[in-house]
Formats: structure tokens, sequence, C-alpha cells
């Protein structure tokens, strides 16, 4: 186990093995999202309520679900990276960071989408959820702002990551005080837990969907992992290796 | 018979904050520009939404909070400013006392230097607000407690930009989502209070939160510094 975890951080094991990975990752997570939209969009049965307009779920729950799974891979990543200084865990942590803002952002706009037909408005702050969404969009902005803003890379790493920890503390209480400070606005009540009991052929989709959204997730982030490995190693051997192939040969 | 004095564990808190003071006392313009944009701001708002009065005392604690806050941010940036330039932080991150220690006497500081002074200001424009005597008191409750929260979360953002040129608008960027929870159960407690309605809710919240800040937030600060003049 320890050496599979200590051969895994090193970036010319992982940057191969996240090539062989990704193929599979991307393939079964095309299958799942295929198979998820055409069975929400075309076979679920319309909601009793809503009607055709609850078929956005089929994307915005996946997106912001992912938008907060994201965030627990950086800020658990960037912990890993601050107490063990693994140079990979940081990688991890950059990559993962545009990745969550795009979920983010899609779960927002979708969330708005669906209220402008369910609530009458594009935005409704009565909604905690909603605005809680968007609290989490400015972390991660603050967040990859801060990495930007400093040149050494090694420095950026942890200091990034000593502020995607206080994110991390901050996320819950952000979203109890934002849940508290909604329900004394009394606000439309048009959203309903659950509503009603889903039916077989609405879940299945949207369970396919979020797995499918959670391995394009996996898939993508290994690219952008490999990249980031690969612009950080620039200067090690196995790169120049992997680049000019003909040179060391 | 005088034992050598060997410097105890507070000691360093101690003499940083008294330094910072006096610092503070010899150029009272710093305390000051906060001060008068407090209340440049609150005065903004009236002039933008109009001067029916049911409108402002609806609104004062809102703009109130929003003002405090961002005073408060126009001092944090500075808070590690001179020191780094000085050369005086690296001193604080040699020397021998705890650095978390250091670091929550710089954010006390701050607080006394910034906080305070604003908590004891407010009345007087919640008063041009039309605010309740009794919403006034839990004004400068909340106000207390949130600018304690907001200097020591404040700190950390301060240590992560300190050696960065374009800090200040970063740091706005990063420090204020996170007092988010600070804004909400401030302002949220006041305009109950205005409503008489029960604010011990909000006052334990804000007292829970500067707490956790007062425990966790020196450390992250003292890992802040230390990254960013490594």
């Amino acid at each position: 186990m320890w050496t599979f975890l200590h051969k895994l951080s090193s970036p010319p094991h992982f940057y191969d093995l996240a090539a062989r990975m990704i193929p599979w990752l991307a393939g079964s997570a095309l299958l799942l999202i295929t198979y998820g939209t055409i069975a929400g969009l075309f076979f679920a049965p319309p909601d009793y309520q809503q009607g055709d307009s609850f078929r956005i779920i089929y994307v915005h729950v996946p997106a912001a679900y992912l938008s907060m799974m994201a965030y627990a891979v950086l800020a658990v990543s960037a912990g890993i990276g601050l107490i063990w200084r693994i140079k990979l865990a940081h990688a991890v942590a950059a990559g993962a960071a545009p990745l969550g803002a795009w979920f983010t952002f899609l779960a927002l706009v979708t969330g708005s989408i669906w209220g402008r037909p369910m609530w009458g408005t594009w935005w409704e702050w009565g909604d905690p959820r909603l605005t809680s969404e968007l609290i989490l969009l400015f972390l991660y902005f603050g967040y990859m702002a801060l990495r930007a803003a400093i040149d050494d890379t090694a420095k950026a790493d942890r200091a990034s990551a000593v502020l995607a920890l206080a994110g991390a503390v901050n996320l819950p209480i952000i979203h109890f005080s934002v849940e508290w400070w909604s329900s004394l606005h009394q606000g439309p009540t048009l959203i309903r837990e659950g509503g009603p009991a889903i039916a077989a052929e609405m879940l299945w989709p949207l369970l396919a969907m979020i797995l499918g959204f959670s391995l394009l997730f996996g898939a993508l982030l290994l690219a952008r992992v490999r990249t980031e490995v690969l612009i950080r190693e620039r200067r090690a051997k196995w790169v120049r290796k992997l680049v000019y192939p003909e040179e060391t040969a | 018979m005088n034992a050598p004095h060997l410097p105890r564990m507070f000691d360093g808190l101690v003499a940083v904050i008294r330094r910072d003071l006096e610092l503070a006392w010899r150029r009272p313009g710093d305390v000051l520009n906060p001060l008068f944009f407090f209340a440049i701001v609150s005065t903004l708002f009236p002039l933008a939404v109009g001067p029916d009065a049911e409108q402002l005392a609806l609104n004062g604690p809102g703009v109130l909070w929003v003002a405090a806050l961002l005073a408060a941010l126009l001092s944090l940036n500075s808070l590690f400013l001179n020191d780094y330039e000085d050369g005086s932080l690296e001193q604080m991150l040699l020397s021998p006392q705890p650095l978390p220690l250091l670091a929550l006497a710089k954010s006390m500081s701050h607080w006394l230097v910034s906080g305070l002074p604003l908590v004891i200001l407010s009345p007087l424009i919640a008063m041009s607000f039309q605010m309740p005597a009794r919403a006034t008191t839990v004004m400068m409750l909340t106000l207390a407690l949130g600018t304690v929260s907001f200097s020591l979360l404040g700190s950390i953002g301060a240590g992560l930009t300190v050696g960065l040129n374009r800090g200040n608008a970063l740091l706005s960027l990063l420090i204020l989502p996170l007092a988010m929870p600070v804004l909400i159960f401030g302002a949220r407690t006041v305009s109950l209070a205005a409503a008489d309605d029960a604010v011990s809710a909000g006052l334990y919240f804000l007292g829970a939160y500067c707490m956790l800040a007062l425990t966790l937030a020196p450390f992250a600060t003292a890992a802040a510094l230390k990254i960013s003049n490594e």
C-alpha cells in the first residue's frame, strides 16, 4: 500500500498511469452521460408540478454536486501537499480549482435558467443553496487569483493551500449562515425538499448523470494534472526524454 | 538576587501590541482614515437611496455593517506591510517567541486601532439612520465581536499577500467571501433587534465564530507569514 502510494506520488509514474486511466474514465463517463441524457430527456416522465422544465436537474444536480466535490478534492490535496510536502498533491489542487469553478458556474447558470420558469426570476436571494454556490464561486476565484499572483510555484502551492484550508473550515459555516439568513426571509417555498417522491424512471438517469459527471471530472482532472506535472517538471530528465526522444537515444 | 530575566511566552505578544499602539499614536492618520472612510461610506447610502426615514431605518444595519467591513479591510492591507518593509517581520519570524502568538498580537493591535474606534463611532452613525436604542446596543455588540473575527480572518489574507506588490485587490477577493458569515449574522441580528425580535441566536453565533477565529486564525496566519517570507 505505502509503496504504491509512494510510487504514485512520483511524477513520471503518475504521468504514465494517468495516461492509461484517462481513456477508461472518459469512455465510461461518455457512456453514462449519453444514457443519462437520452433517458432523462426522452424517457423520464414529466414532473406533475414542473412539467418538462424539471429536466434541467440532469445537468444541474451533477454540476452542483461536483462543485462541492471539487472543493473537497482541492482542500484535501492541498492539505496533503502542505503537511507531507508532496508536490503532486499540489498539482492536483491546482488542477481541481478551475474545474470546480466551472462546475460551480454551470450549477449557477442552470439553477438560474431553471429558476426563471419556476420562481419567475433569474435570481432568488431567498434560496440558500443558490447563494452559497455563489460564495463558493468567489472562493474558487480567490484561490486561483492568489495562485496566479505568486510567481514562485512552490510558494504559490503552499500559500494557496493555506487559503484552501481556511476556506474548507469556513464553507460549512457559510452554508449554515446563509441558510439561517434566508430562513428569516420567508422566501418563496416553491422549491420543496424532494418534491414528490422521485420516480425510478427519473432517478436512474439522474444517478447515471451524477456518476458520469464524476468520472468526467476525474478524466479532466487527470488530464489537467498531467499538463501541470509536465510544466512543473520541465527541467527534469524524464520530461526531456519525453519531448526529445531522439536526443537522448 | 535578581535572576536574569528570561523572556516568557507572552512577552512578545505584549511587546508587539505596545509597539503597534505606539506607532498608531504617532501616526494618527492611519487610525483616522478608516474612520473617515466608514463615516463617508455610510453617508453615501442615504444620498444614493434617498432621505426617506423609514427606508433608512430598514437599510441602516446592513449599510453600517458593509461600511464597517470595508473600513476594516482598508487598513488590513498595511497590517504586515510596514513590518515587512523595514525588516521587523523577519525579526519576528526569527525570534524564539511562538509565531502564532505574535500573529495574534498583530491581529489584536489591528483591532484596537481599527475595530474598536469603529465600534465607538458607530452609534453616532446609527442615530442618523433612526436606529432605536436597543438596536444600537446590539449593533455595538455585534460590531465588536464581528470586527475581532474580521481582524483575525483578515490577518490570514494579509499574511498570504504580504510580499506581493499587487496585494490590495487580491486581499479583498481572498477575505470577503470568508467573512460573509460574520456579515450575515451581524447585519441580520441588528435588523432583528430593530424589529424587537430575539437576538440571542445571532449573538451566540458571532461569539462562537469569534472564538473559533481566535483559536485557529493565529496558526494559519503564522503559517502564511512563514510561507510568504521563505
